[in-house]
């Protein structure tokens, strides 16, 4: 009975405010579930240390360290001592101020891998939305073969054919997001040309342009951008996977979880740590972002909205 | 010189795998600038298909539309689609059955006003802007100013309708379209949209086609009805010679099913018995013959035409006698 008495007093009070849009009902109800606080508390986190830590690292993460060297041996890697957290790396660098700086670099191939694939996907998938007929058909049969070949593999195969750099991670990361945001953008424009408003404001001899971008696209982006959330994780994860392999970025310097991973393999008996912590950190955030994109989709699924 | 002539315009839609359906047959009509036009039918009797046809709005692939229709000396059947998208808006306007669905969400009304000024009246966006709010005034919505820069989401539903009558008449078309514009609102919210529509047409000077499946609209609205059935108009009369001395039995059932403040207390509604999926094709015989309480066997073996009868055009082997529909249709 009480239960039910605050859901109605919720409901006045929606109805007292003049109602709600479908995007700031569905934020709302987002942040009900202690699930999307989660997530939204670990990327938080991760947002702000990749951007403060270069600021905050107790050490230069690119510079070794003689008292750190001193003591490297190809079987013997520092621990913790004074002064350095986690000890050593395998190059006699400050393995604790390393982790803090590769938040940035694993933020920045996240992002500008889902950007990229953002963009080509929405540009793919808005043509074909846009026009429909033979120029539909012939887009989406082409990610329909992008989507045919298993992702990783797609992303293994661009980065085996370019130059080992931190771009060809991104843009082989990339790829793999494309068909799936052609397909999703396409898909919300199609329902959208047979929408009501659409059909009104072709009635009013509104131009195409103006229907496609004012009337179709900002209608059709809502499941775009939560995707997006959702490929942050996985671009993350297929990064690090990239540079496991040995198909990432030849600069073995650069601070990032995925290569730090990818080069403490060999170093597991010696000292686990250096593949332990990057790991953690990668699982960690990845799961921080999937939470959110997760609960956010379920929140703006109309099927779900009480 | 009719504003709107439209000249045995028929509907077929094609599909593959599927038998051509033909929504609408050999319609004609036409519109005096300033006239208002019924085109009253229950659902699926073609008067939809019919104004999106004049419109231009069907699909090009699937439907095949046949006659003509022309506006001002201009047939718009065979204008480009560029050619249409200019005349749209500016000298037809359109109304639509469900006012949410048919604003953008996303965007403010004000927006959705200007948009259409810039376009065809080549307003600046300041123009535009001051334009709307008197748009908005003059449709009776309350507060302009503030309600300019909300979203359709805020507005009532009656509000919303008037938006979209502001909208439609934004750049003063010659010919307005109403397709069932009151369905979608509660009674007394249709009085007061209705009231508005004949108020702002006669002001204006513009003709309107209102489409229908309420009588009672048809009754307070408008100059001339057609009645369609099955794709075909049925009867076409002036406003009382049809409420009046309906003849078509299809109309006269129409009548006879709404409940009448003058009829005496207890008398039983008669609904007309049957449903438009009982149809038979046109080129048999009177679709309406199955359920037609005057059907006899030429209604299933010959097709009716529309025929000059009593004041009317009317299409039909066995009208209503005269003299029953004097004392029995009377609204």
């Amino acid at each position: 009975m009480s239960i039910l008495s605050t859901r109605k007093a919720d409901k006045i009070d929606s109805l007292a405010e003049g109602g709600t849009s479908l995007a700031m009902d569905a934020l709302r109800r987002t942040f009900r579930s202690p699930v999307a606080i989660l997530g939204l508390v670990i990327v938080g986190l991760f947002v702000i240390l990749a951007i403060i830590s270069p600021f905050v690292a107790p050490k230069d993460p690119y510079r070794p360290y003689p008292e750190l060297k001193a003591e490297l041996t190809p079987s013997n890697i520092p621990g913790p001592m004074p002064g350095f957290l986690l000890g050593s790396d395998q190059n006699g660098y400050d393995f604790f101020s390393r982790l803090l700086v590769g938040a940035q670099q694993t933020l920045f191939v996240g992002v500008f891998a889902t950007l990229i694939g953002v963009t080509i996907g929405m540009i793919i998938g808005g043509l074909a939305g846009a026009f429909g007929g033979w120029v539909d058909s012939l887009l989406m049969r082409l990610t329909d073969i992008m989507l045919s070949i298993p992702s990783l593999l797609l992303a293994i195969s661009i980065a085996a054919l370019m130059p080992g750099s931190q771009w060809t991670v991104i843009i082989a990361v990339a790829m793999i997001g494309v068909p799936v945001f052609a397909r999703l953008l396409r898909g919300a424009m199609m329902a959208q040309r047979s929408s009501d408003h659409v059909l009104a404001a072709t009635a009013l001899g509104v131009k195409r342009r103006t229907i496609v971008f004012r009337h179709m696209l900002p209608n059709s982006i809502g499941p775009v951008i939560v995707q997006a959330t959702l490929t942050l994780a996985t671009a993350i994860i297929d990064a690090a996977a990239l540079s496991f392999l040995g198909l990432g970025d030849s600069d073995w310097r650069r601070a990032e979880w995925g290569l730090m991973l990818g080069n403490a393999q060999e170093l597991l008996s010696v000292k686990p740590s250096l593949a332990f912590f990057p790991a953690i950190a990668i699982i960690v955030v990845a799961l921080g972002f999937t939470l959110l994109g997760e609960s956010m989709r379920e929140s703006l699924d109309p099927k779900n909205r009480r | 010189m009719a504003l709107l002539d439209v000249r045995d315009l028929s509907v077929v839609f094609k599909r593959k795998g599927t038998r051509p359906f033909t929504a609408v047959d050999g319609v004609s009509f036409s519109v005096e600038p300033g006239q208002t036009v019924g085109l009253v039918g229950e659902s699926g009797s073609g008067k939809s298909v019919t104004s999106l046809a004049i419109m231009g709005l069907l699909r090009k692939r699937g439907a095949e539309i046949g006659g003509s229709v022309t506006f001002e000396d201009t047939e718009l059947l065979t204008l480009s689609d560029k050619q249409l998208r200019d005349r749209r808006g500016r000298d037809l306007g359109m109304v639509f059955q469900d006012p949410l669905s048919s604003l953008n969400p996303v965007i403010t009304i004000g927006l959705q006003i200007t948009e259409v000024l810039e376009r065809h009246r080549g307003m600046s966006r300041k123009e535009a802007r001051v334009e709307a709010a008197e748009l908005l005034d003059r449709v009776g919505l309350p507060d302009p100013q503030r309600r300019i820069d909300e979203y359709p989401h805020q507005l009532s539903g009656g509000m919303r309708q008037r938006v979209l009558i502001a909208i439609a008449l934004a750049c003063r078309p010659k010919l307005l379209i109403a397709d069932e514009p009151t369905t979608a609102l509660d009674v007394t919210i249709q009085a007061q949209i209705l009231s508005l529509l004949s108020e702002l047409v006669s002001e204006t000077d513009t003709a309107l086609i209102m489409i229908t499946h309420d009588l009672g609209i048809v009754a307070g609205l408008c100059d001339d009805v057609n009645v369609m059935y099955g794709g075909r108009i049925v009867e076409r009369a002036q406003r009382h010679d049809l409420f009046d001395r309906s003849r078509h039995p299809y109309t006269h059932g129409l009548l006879q099913s709404i409940p009448r403040l003058d009829a005496p207390r207890g008398e039983p509604l008669t609904p007309i018995r049957g449903s438009v999926s009982d149809n038979i094709e046109w080129e048999q015989g009177c679709a309406f013959a199955p359920r037609c309480p005057n059907a006899t066997d030429v209604c299933w073996s010959e097709p009716p035409e529309l025929k000059a009868d009593d004041g009317r055009m009317l299409r039909c082997h066995n009208p209503v006698a005269i003299g029953d529909a004097v004392t029995e249709g009377a609204l």
